[in-house]
């Protein structure tokens, strides 16, 4: 019973997202519209499977959902630290520092929401990997403790992570 | 009417936000000296800035005429790709030397952007910026 199913839905969350970007790109909702999305959804990722053959075994999505939820949150919140920065501080008084952050995650995908989190996030822009993945070098526009800025990407970010990825 | 004027107070307010975000942006974008801090500014009007003017277009939307939720995706768009672009350009910076340079790592692993092949030392010694 199982098997069918795998094999005509082996992405089951890229099914989902794809009839749903395709309804959203037509701007309104009619019956038509779901089901050519939904045969999208069906075939893209059967065509796709053979490129992502290491992908993670499954995620919790109400603890990605969370995740992004305070996401948005700290977006807005450190959004007005960073202007009230720009606007007050002058270039000489910034402190702009390197952040080395030693990554437990493992997954790729991971590591990418990862950095994509630390970007978005303003004040923090991740700059790059090391050869082996095995840290991540982050740039902060005014960082009086660099250890502090490390301290809360790790706990607040990537050990939330660690708990989507199974 | 009262619900239309309360849409219209939404929409102004969200205009408004997303505008200072912008501004401030921009005031960022000239102030800031240092390529890598300056690199900080776009990324605040990507993400705040474009957002509330897109939650706003949404709130018009659904108020006049035919509710439109295209907004969604170009926020999602914008903050897949924001990341992406921002990231690029920090290498850029770490390749031409415009930036202090990235601390050393322990153990002999190296930062991916300057680990460059043999034969491509030379192009990266011509883009030096000094």
């Amino acid at each position: 019973m199982m098997r069918p199913i795998r094999w005509l839905l082996p992405h089951p969350f890229l099914t989902i997202l794809l009839a749903v970007v395709w309804i959203l790109l037509q701007n309104k909702l009619s019956a038509g519209m779901v089901v050519f999305g939904l045969i999208l959804g069906i075939v893209i990722p059967i065509l796709t499977a053979r490129w992502w053959t290491d992908r993670p075994q499954g995620i919790r999505p109400l603890r990605m959902l969370t995740y992004v939820l305070l996401v948005l949150w700290d977006i807005i919140v450190a959004n007005v630290q960073v202007a009230w920065i720009i606007l007050t501080k002058s270039n000489d008084s910034m402190k702009p520092a390197w952040v080395v952050i030693p990554l437990d995650l493992k997954e790729p995908e991971a590591i990418s929401i990862l950095a994509g989190t630390i970007t978005l996030t303003p004040g923090t822009v991740s700059a790059d990997l090391s050869d082996c993945g095995r840290y991540l070098l982050v740039h902060a526009l005014d960082a009086d403790d660099p250890d502090a800025v490390r301290d809360e990407i790790k706990d607040r970010y990537e050990r939330r992570l660690k708990e989507i990825f199974l | 009417m009262s619900l239309e004027l309360i849409a219209t107070y939404a929409v102004a307010v969200f205009l408004f936000i997303g505008s200072f975000f912008i501004i401030v942006a921009s005031i960022g974008l000239l102030k800031l000296n240092d390529p890598m801090t300056r690199l900080h500014a776009p990324t605040k009007a990507g993400t705040l800035g474009i957002g509330a003017y897109l939650l706003a277009a949404m709130i018009h939307s659904f108020t006049v005429g035919e509710g439109s939720l295209h907004e969604l995706l170009i926020m999602g768009f914008i903050f897949v790709t924001a990341p992406v672009s921002a990231n690029f350009m920090a290498k850029a910076n770490i390749h031409r030397r415009d930036c202090m340079q990235p601390p050393a790592l322990p153990e002999g692993d190296t930062w991916a952007t300057l680990n460059v092949p043999e034969e491509d030392r030379e192009i990266e010694e011509t883009a030096r910026h000094t």
